[in-house]
């Protein structure tokens, strides 16, 4: 009885409440995977974050040996992978949020991604360059 | 009433007692709520920290592409972090750091659900300023001691 009613109600089609993508086309695919980075960078920026701490200052061969270690590229590529996921699509939040006009806010987000993307391969590049 | 230039602005207009059009306040209405309470301060806290960590991510991108370039790269990129406006940057990074972890943890509990209540949220909001000073207070010790 209430599914009827619903179905009255509701001009979504049965196929495109079940899929769930909403008018975006992308479901709730940002949200989530913002979520899914974060739990990753938890680890991963603690990680960071002590070993910089104990870096400051180091000489360029002890910093190059540091970036060389397996285990700390490994993980260093892990955390630029993830972080710049997080954060782009957390500008891209902010952008949505703030920028007014169409255009202006598309083009923003283009920027930030692009930035995003380039940024990460460089700095995964000169990670990996150190390693190998 | 100047020109729509967004979509989303079009659900926003209205209509003053004598017929003119008016476009009617948005969200979040920052005029009529107080910002200063804890709870929507480290809210707004949140989005700045993690703005913030941005910038940090760009830094540590050029300090590793300056460690893979060579010697006098990473010679520029080391003094910049030796200086004076360097050591403010970090220490203001660490602090934003640890506050986006530590809130963005009290994030995730409100994603699963839990920890709406009011006595809650004030209680994760001090845990979260409590554990971003520890933290922060602990990462200085291990670089200057």
């Amino acid at each position: 009885m209430a599914e009827d009613s619903a179905s009255i109600r509701s001009l979504r089609s049965p196929l495109g409440r079940v899929r769930g993508m909403g008018s975006a086309k992308g479901g709730t695919h940002h949200w989530w995977m913002q979520r899914v980075t974060s739990i990753a960078l938890l680890p991963l920026s603690i990680w960071l974050i002590f070993s910089l701490a104990r870096l400051m200052g180091a000489e360029y061969g002890v910093v190059l040996e540091w970036i060389g270690n397996t285990f700390n590229a490994v993980l260093l590529l892990a955390f630029l992978t993830a972080a710049f996921h997080h954060a782009a699509a957390g500008l891209q939040v902010v952008i949505e949020d703030y920028v007014r006009g169409e255009l202006k806010r598309f083009a923003a987000i283009c920027v930030v991604n692009g930035l995003a993307v380039l940024l990460w391969l460089a700095a995964s590049l000169s990670v990996l360059r150190i390693a190998l | 009433m100047a020109r729509i230039k967004d979509a989303r602005e079009a659900a926003m207009v209205g209509r003053r007692s004598d017929g003119t059009l008016t476009r009617r306040p948005l969200s979040p209405h920052l005029q009529v709520y107080d910002m200063m309470q804890m709870t929507s301060l480290l809210s707004i806290l949140h989005r700045i920290s993690g703005v913030a960590w941005c910038a940090g991510l760009v830094l540590l991108s050029w300090w590793l592409i300056a460690a893979g370039t060579g010697e006098s790269a990473f010679g520029a990129a080391q003094w910049f972090f030796g200086s004076f406006l360097g050591w403010v940057a970090l220490f203001g990074l660490t602090v934003a750091a640890w506050y986006h972890t530590c809130a963005g943890i009290r994030h995730l509990f409100w994603d699963a659900g839990r920890g709406f209540a009011m006595e809650d949220a004030y209680r994760s909001g001090r845990m979260v300023v409590i554990g971003t000073a520890v933290l922060t207070i602990l990462t200085w010790l291990l670089i200057l001691v």
